[in-house]
């Protein structure tokens, strides 16, 4: 049977995939650019918009990282409003279960499903260190082996939380003169090893249930946690290969939980770049990665993997002959160097030597390679190839410009799928759990 | 001339509010019900409207959920709510309340800057200091007991943290600089670095300065320890007086509080309104709410009950006690904020005493307030 894709739009995030040198990148803060791009998804018939967190600037070298687009919004805050200008689209909010309550996270949440009429999600993520722990009150960071048990317990507690009022808890009916049917609201009691709550939660139930919960995490405990209790997996896997491993692996887990591989849909980050030949898309593939690794930009990333200054060397020139300094880093608020560093640069130097590259060109051979890159037809068909041999379900599109990264996507490959019978023409349900075929909660 | 808020929570004020005529309970909930209280406080060209919000289930008791079924319980979080009427909306103000003790003042405060970028520069924030003992078993961290005094000296650093995050990226911290590769100037971002009894934050924040670079901040001032909070970090007040000369000495206190920083808190009178062109009639219709709910409604503001003409005259005696303006609690809604929009506000517009038209978009700007620096910019 032929798979029906999910496709899911990525507000452009605070890294360098995200080009603001271009005379086309627009304010990466006014509502008009989140409601751009949430606007092309929903015309698209995506199934969800999705935006990520931060709640540290990142660092390097002890001072804040200015080469990449910087600064937000408070993600639920943007949906709530966008969720004024879109009628079906979903909008995925990622919010931290270590910097967070399960009681305030479940009643913001609760909240937007409400206001969206059931299109709410949740990429719940786990930092943990203490460098973003400077911001809080809690101050409150984990040990690393701590941060999944957290986020499970944050969870099953937010469950907890949205269970305890009876879906037809609001009777509002003045005969009886009960407005909460009797019954209708339930005492919450949770004791664990993480949280010790008990009370009332204040939020009636979501259209919804539970809004589509949504995961990102790729280690054994990530997959496990994903397999157990989310509804999404974001994943990096976005190569057929890679993707196919990843796809197998995970479904593979959901039995242990009474689940069924359509229970979990996959959906890794992609990028992707439109040319009208396959020849002429190759080169603005090739185009893109050099506004996305500036001379700046390719020295930061040698100088975060290796440790230390290197601000004396030539961009343009070969890679530092110095040793890495393999100590706590210079890098702060980066999760891709968090890694062993020491493998990477024996790596990158290989590479360099091999095909005698600068530091520059090695940066862009390493990083941010685009993953469909052709005509519109070409992508199209590489999109439901993916899908079709279970790479996939579906793809989150990262464009690389603000807000119209994704117009062409949407007017010239969306279309392709339709024809193909792969993706919705139109919206056949109302909430976001319609649109990824999930099950109430 | 007076400024006009209005106060919305759930059916109204009344707790009964929800069994009226015209009463809409079974949409409490929807976005739809908000959006179009918003828009005819906006059609009455109203200053601001408030949204309430806690972090527990709605009682009659300060400490514990009361168990009545027969009252609204169940709320939406505030912020959110403002932001969802932003975009259908083009000047009124929007100013959520959020809890000061268990929140993180770090999510607070980029949750209103964003409000600010999402209304374009119509955002105001109201730091509530929690009354309810229970709402520290939702957080199972706080179980120290409630006192006053250390609430509101929580709250002012609270306050304190979320002004300097407000302020931590200056206006043109983005340079787009091609030259050198930088996005931003980051000597225009700064750490703030603050340390108090109860957290330490270090910043900056993740949200660039929003539109009116400092969002409005509005307190309610209830007892002496609020009233300094109120002088000390707020640009609004709101005070309970039941007569004009308790007015002018609810002015008196809260301004005299304030601590010489150069900003003049602001006083509003908080009124529980029931408006009805037939004389008598409002009054008649809160007895008869009051019966359905077994007793006379418990305010600590002033109940009116009369006609618009009536709740004008009263406007225009209190007024010159000291007072910028009034922030009405609608009895039931929608009804008495129709009460407000068609019949006070042409009232006060006839007597010269209310505008007829928007002058500016930004909430600061209508409260006659200028667009301040960031405290970390250097002067030129």
């Amino acid at each position: 049977m032929v798979k029906q894709i999910h496709l899911a739009a990525h507000f452009p995030g605070v890294n360098n995939t995200t080009i603001w040198s271009d005379p086309r990148s627009g304010s990466q803060i006014d509502f008009a650019s989140f409601a751009h791009l949430a606007r092309t998804a929903e015309r698209a018939k995506f199934d969800f918009f999705f935006l990520a967190e931060g709640l540290r600037l990142r660092e390097l070298k002890g001072r804040i990282h200015d080469l990449d687009v910087l600064g937000r919004p408070e993600s639920l805050t943007v949906l709530a409003a966008l969720a004024a200008v879109t009628t079906h689209l979903g909008l995925a909010a990622t919010v931290n279960s270590t910097f967070n309550e399960p009681y305030e996270v479940a009643r913001r949440l609760a909240t937007l499903d409400h206001l969206s009429g059931g299109r709410a999600a949740w990429n719940v993520v786990t930092s943990w260190d203490a460098f973003t722990g400077e911001n809080f009150r809690r101050g409150g960071y984990l040990a690393e082996s701590d941060r999944y048990t957290r986020a499970k317990e944050f969870l099953a507690t937010a469950r907890e939380l949205w269970d305890s009022w009876a879906p037809d808890a609001v009777a509002a009916d003045p005969e009886t003169g009960n407005f909460i049917r009797p019954g209708g609201i339930d005492e919450f009691h949770h004791e664990g090893r993480h949280f010790d709550i008990r009370g009332r939660f204040d939020v009636p139930r979501g259209p919804q249930g539970h809004p589509v919960i949504i995961q990102a995490g790729d280690s054994d405990e990530g997959r496990e946690f994903a397999a157990s209790s989310a509804d999404v997996i974001f994943s990096r896997h976005s190569t057929l290969d890679s993707g196919r491993a990843f796809y197998q692996d995970v479904k593979r887990r959901l039995a242990r939980y009474g689940r069924q591989a359509d229970d979990l849909k996959i959906l890794p980050a992609v990028t992707y770049v439109l040319g009208d030949t396959d020849a002429e898309a190759a080169e603005n593939a090739a185009e893109i990665r050099r506004g996305q690794v500036s001379p700046q930009t390719a020295l930061a990333f040698v100088e975060a993997v290796w440790g230390r200054d290197l601000s004396a060397y030539d961009p343009d020139g070969p890679l530092p002959d110095v040793d890495p300094d393999l100590g706590e880093g210079v890098s702060r608020g980066n999760a891709q160097f968090r890694g062993d560093r020491s493998a990477t640069v024996a790596k990158w130097r290989a590479l360099a030597a091999e095909k005698n590259l600068s530091i520059r060109e090695l940066v862009i051979e390493v990083t941010g390679r685009q993953t469909f890159i052709g005509t519109a037809r070409t992508v199209a068909d590489q999109i439901d190839t993916f899908v079709q041999s279970d790479a996939a379900d579906g793809f989150i599109f990262v464009p690389h410009l603000t807000p119209g990264g994704l117009d062409d996507l949407v007017d010239r490959v969306v279309p392709l799928l339709q024809e193909k019978g792969v993706f919705r023409a139109d919206y056949t349900g109302t909430t976001l759990r319609d649109h990824l075929n999930l099950e109430a909660r | 001339m007076t400024h006009l808020a209005v106060a919305l929570d759930g059916a109204g004020r009344h707790p009964a509010a929800w069994r009226a005529h015209g009463s809409r309970p079974r949409e409490l909930f929807t976005a739809g019900y908000w959006t179009e209280l918003v828009l005819e406080a906006e059609r009455g060209l109203l200053d601001f409207v408030t949204f309430e919000d806690g972090l527990s289930l709605q009682s009659s008791w300060p400490d514990g959920f009361d168990g009545r079924l027969d009252q609204v319980r169940g709320r939406l979080d505030a912020v959110l709510l403002a932001a969802r009427v932003a975009p259908l909306t083009s000047a009124i103000g929007l100013v959520p309340g959020t809890d000061t003790r268990h929140a993180e003042p770090f999510h607070v405060a980029i949750g209103i800057a964003s409000l600010d970028h999402v209304s374009r520069g119509r955002a105001g924030w109201r730091p509530a200091v929690p009354v309810r003992q229970d709402e520290g078993g939702h957080f199972g961290r706080r179980d120290d007991p409630l006192v006053e005094s250390r609430l509101n000296a929580e709250a002012a650093d609270f306050v304190e943290v979320v002004r300097r995050l407000w302020d931590s990226w200056e206006d043109d911290a983005e340079i787009r600089d091609v030259a050198t590769g930088r996005f931003v100037d980051r000597h225009k971002l700064h750490y703030i670095d603050f340390e108090g009894e109860w957290f330490s934050v270090r910043g900056p924040s993740i949200t660039p300065r929003s539109p009116q670079g400092q969002p409005l901040v509005a307190v309610s001032a209830r007892d002496v320890p609020s009233y300094a909070l109120a002088g000390h970090a707020a640009d609004v007040a709101f005070v309970t007086p039941h007569t004009r000369d308790h007015a002018a000495d609810l002015v008196d206190q809260v301004t005299a509080t304030a601590d010489g920083s150069g900003r003049d808190v602001q006083v509003f009178a908080d009124l529980v309104v029931f408006l009805d062109e037939r004389p008598g009639a409002a009054a008649e219709r809160k007895v008869r709410l009051d019966a359905w709910d077994g007793g006379a409604l418990v305010s600590d503001a002033y109940v009116f009950t009369g006609t618009p003409a009536e709740l004008a005259d009263l406007i225009e005696d209190w007024r010159p006690a000291g007072l910028t303006g009034f922030r009405l609690h609608a009895g039931v809604l929608p009804h008495d904020l129709w009460g407000i929009t068609r019949g006070l506000v042409p009232e006060l517009q006839a007597r010269g005493e209310f505008r007829h038209r928007y002058d500016t978009a930004d909430l600061r700007g209508r409260l006659g307030l200028p667009r301040p620096a960031s405290r970390y910019a250097i002067s030129p």
